[in-house]
C-alpha cells in the first residue's frame, strides 16, 4: 500500500514540476527576445537621426522618419475606419439583435474572422482594390488594417455593452427615453472603459502587422503623406532591410523593430491596466 | 349580425368612450431616430456577417484562371515553376501542415503545463502577472519573432542543437528521414519551433478559461478522496473540460497554418519537397509574402490568388470547428448551472 501512496506521489511531483518547466519555458523564450530587441535596437533607438532621416539607399547612413509617419498614417486610417463599424456592429449584437438568427450567425463568422490570417485580408483587399485601380496606395493599407479592426472591436463592444445591467436599460426606458438615446446615454457610458480597451487592443495588434501591407501599401523609399499612393511603413521597412545584406539596414531593422515592439507592449499593459482599473 | 341585437345610440357611444379613453397629452419622441440607428446598426452588423463571404467570392474569382487550368491537380502538383508557368500548390501546402503540425506537437503539451501552473498550482499573487507575461507572447508582432528567429534563434539552433538532432535520431529507423540532412538552421524545424512559441498563448488563455469552469464542488470530492493534484488535473478536470481543451488546440491550429511573417523569414522559401525536417521548405503563406508583388503573368497571379484560397479554407474549416467545440462546452456549462 505505501507503495503505491509514494507512487503516485512521485508521479504527481514530477508532472507538477514538468509544469513549473513549461511556464519557465513560456517566459523563457519572451525574455530573449524582448532582451535580444533591447540589445540589437538599443542603440538605434537612442539615435536622434532614426527619426528625423529618412530610409537611406544601401551602404549609407539614414533613419526610419518616412516609416514612422506613414506608419502612423496607416494606423490612424484603419482606426478611424474600423472603429465606428465595429462599434455600430456591435452594438447590434448586443442591444437590438439578442437572440436572432443574424446575431449568432454573426458573432459565429466575427470569431472566425478575428484569427483569419491577416495575408489573406491583405489579398482580399488586393483583388478588391488595388487590382481595380491598379496601383498600390495608402488607402487600400488603411482599409485593410480596418478590417483587422473591426472584428476585435465588434467582439469587445458586444461583450462590454453584454455585462451592462438590464436595470439601467429598463430605467432609461422607464422615464421616457427613446431606444437610440438610451444606448448611447446609457449603455455606451457604461461600457466605455470596456470598448476603449478594445480599441487600443485592435490598434496594438494592427501596428504590427506585416502581412496584409505588403500587397496593399507596397513601401515607400520616400517622405510621402499621400493616401493615394505607395506609402512607406515601418514592418514593411523591417522585412525589406532585414533580408537585404546590408549591415546598416539590418541595424535601422532592429531599431525599428525595437520601436514596434514597444508600441505594442505600451498599449497592452495601458489597455490592461485601464480595464483593470475598472473593477 | 347588428340586427339580432339593437343597440341605441347611447350605449354605443359609451361603448366608443371605454374602447378609447381620452390620451393624456405626451410628447411624442422622436421615432425616425430610433429607426434610423437600428437600422444603422443592422447594416454594420450585416456588412461583418457578409465579410467572410465577400473574401472567399473575391478568392474564387481571382483564381478563376486556375482552377479551370488545372482543377483538382493544382493540389498535389509539386510543380512551381514560373517560367514555363507550370503551378502546383503541393509544395507549400505540405509546408503550412508540416510546420504547423511541429508547432502544435511541441504548443500543446507545453500550454497544458502552464494552464495547469495557472489553474492549481500558482499562488494568487503571481497568477496575474505571470498570466500577463505569456499572454504578451502574442502581442510581439510575428515580424520580430522572424527577424529574431533569423538573425538570433537559427544560428544558435544551426551550430548547438541541430547537429545533435541529427546525430542521435538520424539512425532511427522510419523517423531518421526526418532529421537528415545537413544542418542549416533555416528550415521546417526552425519554422515549427517558433510558431510553437507563437502560438503558446492562445492555446494558454483558451486551456486557462475552460480549466476555471470546473465547478469548485468536483474538485474539492476528489481532493476529498484523496487524490493528487495531477490526478484531479487528469481525471476531473481535463475529461469536464476536453471539448474546450480541443478547441483551444484548434485555435492555436488556425493561428498557426495562417501565420506569415515569422515563417517566411525562417522556412528558407524553396519549392522543394524534402522528406527532412532539416531542409528548407515553403508554406502558403511566405509563397504569398515572397512572390505576389514579384509575380507577373496573369497564371502565375491566379495560382497565388489559389493559395490563398486555400489557405483561408482550411484555416476557416479549423476554426469553425474550434469555435463550435467552444460552444458545445459553454451550452454544457450552462445545462448543468
Amino acid at each position: 500500500m505505501n507503495a503505491v501512496y509514494a507512487a503516485r506521489k512521485r508521479t504527481n511531483a514530477l508532472l507538477l514540476a514538468i509544469s513549473g518547466v513549461a511556464v519557465a519555458f513560456g517566459l523563457f523564450w519572451l525574455v530573449w527576445i524582448l532582451g535580444t530587441l533591447l540589445y540589437e535596437g538599443g542603440h538605434a533607438l537612442a539615435r536622434a537621426s532614426l527619426y528625423y532621416q529618412m530610409t537611406p539607399p544601401p551602404g549609407s547612413d539614414g533613419g526610419l522618419a518616412n516609416a514612422i509617419a506613414g506608419s502612423g498614417l496607416l494606423i490612424l486610417v484603419g482606426t478611424l475606419l474600423g472603429t465606428p463599424v465595429g462599434i455600430l456592429a456591435g452594438t447590434y449584437l448586443a442591444e437590438y439583435g439578442r437572440d436572432n438568427w443574424l446575431t449568432s450567425a454573426t458573432r459565429f463568422l466575427n470569431d472566425v474572422l478575428l484569427s483569419a490570417p491577416s495575408i489573406v485580408i491583405g489579398l482580399f483587399v488586393y483583388s478588391v482594390y488595388v487590382a481595380r485601380v491598379r496601383h498600390f496606395s495608402g488607402w487600400a493599407g488603411g482599409c485593410a488594417l480596418a478590417l483587422l479592426v473591426v472584428p476585435v472591436v465588434v467582439r469587445t463592444t458586444d461583450d462590454m455593452l453584454k455585462l451592462v445591467p438590464n436595470s439601467l436599460r429598463e430605467a432609461a426606458v422607464a422615464l421616457g427615453c427613446p431606444t437610440w438615446k438610451m444606448i448611447v446615454m446609457v449603455s455606451y457610458r457604461a461600457a466605455k472603459t470596456g470598448i476603449l480597451t478594445g480599441v487600443l487592443l485592435a490598434v496594438a495588434r494592427i501596428s504590427g502587422e506585416t502581412a496584409p501591407l505588403l500587397f496593399t501599401a507596397l513601401n515607400n523609399q520616400f517622405w510621402s503623406t499621400n493616401m493615394n499612393g505607395p506609402m512607406s511603413n515601418l514592418p514593411t521597412v523591417i522585412f525589406q532591410f532585414a533580408m537585404s545584406p546590408y549591415e546598416d539596414w539590418h541595424r535601422l531593422a532592429w531599431g525599428g523593430a525595437a520601436l514596434i515592439t514597444l508600441a505594442v507592449l505600451t498599449l497592452n499593459i495601458a489597455a490592461r491596466s485601464l480595464f483593470s482599473k475598472k473593477d | 349580425m347588428s340586427a339580432v341585437i339593437p343597440i341605441n345610440e347611447s350605449t354605443a357611444s359609451i361603448e366608443a368612450a371605454r374602447a378609447t379613453p381620452p390620451q393624456p397629452r405626451r410628447v411624442q419622441p422622436a421615432r425616425w431616430m430610433d429607426f434610423a440607428f437600428e437600422n444603422l446598426t443592422r447594416f454594420f452588423a450585416f456588412l461583418v456577417f457578409s465579410l467572410l463571404a465577400a473574401i472567399l467570392v473575391s478568392l474564387v474569382y481571382g483564381s478563376q484562371l486556375t482552377l479551370e487550368t488545372y482543377g483538382l491537380r493544382f493540389l498535389w502538383s509539386s510543380d512551381w515553376d514560373p517560367v514555363q508557368e507550370k503551378f502546383g500548390a503541393l509544395v507549400p501546402i505540405y509546408g503550412t501542415l508540416m510546420t504547423s503540425l511541429i508547432a502544435m506537437l511541441i504548443a500543446v503539451p507545453v500550454s497544458f503545463g502552464i494552464a495547469l501552473f495557472l489553474t492549481e498550482l500558482s499562488p494568487a499573487w503571481l497568477k496575474r502577472p505571470l498570466g500577463t507575461a505569456i499572454e504578451l507572447l502574442a502581442a510581439i508582432p510575428s515580424i520580430i519573432y522572424g527577424m529574431w528567429g533569423l538573425f538570433v534563434f537559427s544560428p544558435i539552433f544551426q551550430t548547438h542543437v541541430q547537429p545533435l538532432l541529427i546525430q542521435a535520431l538520424s539512425p532511427v529507423p522510419w523517423l531518421g528521414a526526418l532529421f537528415r540532412g545537413p544542418p542549416l538552421g533555416i528550415g521546417m524545424m526552425s519554422a515549427g519551433l517558433i510558431l510553437s512559441i507563437m502560438v503558446i498563448p492562445f492555446i494558454t488563455a483558451v486551456m486557462r478559461d475552460v480549466f476555471e469552469l470546473v465547478p469548485p464542488l468536483l474538485k474539492e470530492s476528489a481532493y476529498g478522496l484523496g487524490s493528487t493534484t495531477w490526478e484531479v488535473v487528469w481525471k476531473i478536470v481535463l475529461p469536464y473540460t476536453k471539448v474546450g481543451v480541443v478547441g483551444g488546440v484548434m485555435l492555436g491550429l488556425g493561428r498557426g497554418l495562417g501565420e506569415t511573417m515569422a515563417v517566411t523569414f525562417v522556412i528558407g522559401n524553396a519549392h522543394q519537397l524534402a522528406a527532412s525536417l532539416m531542409a528548407p521548405g515553403n508554406s502558403i503563406a511566405s509563397a504569398l509574402a515572397n512572390e505576389f508583388t514579384e509575380a507577373v503573368g496573369d497564371l502565375y497571379f491566379s495560382a497565388l490568388i489559389e493559395l490563398g484560397l486555400i489557405l483561408f479554407l482550411i484555416t476557416t474549416i479549423v476554426l469553425a470547428l474550434s469555435k463550435l467545440l467552444l460552444m458545445r462546452l459553454a451550452r454544457q456549462e450552462g445545462g448543468r448551472a
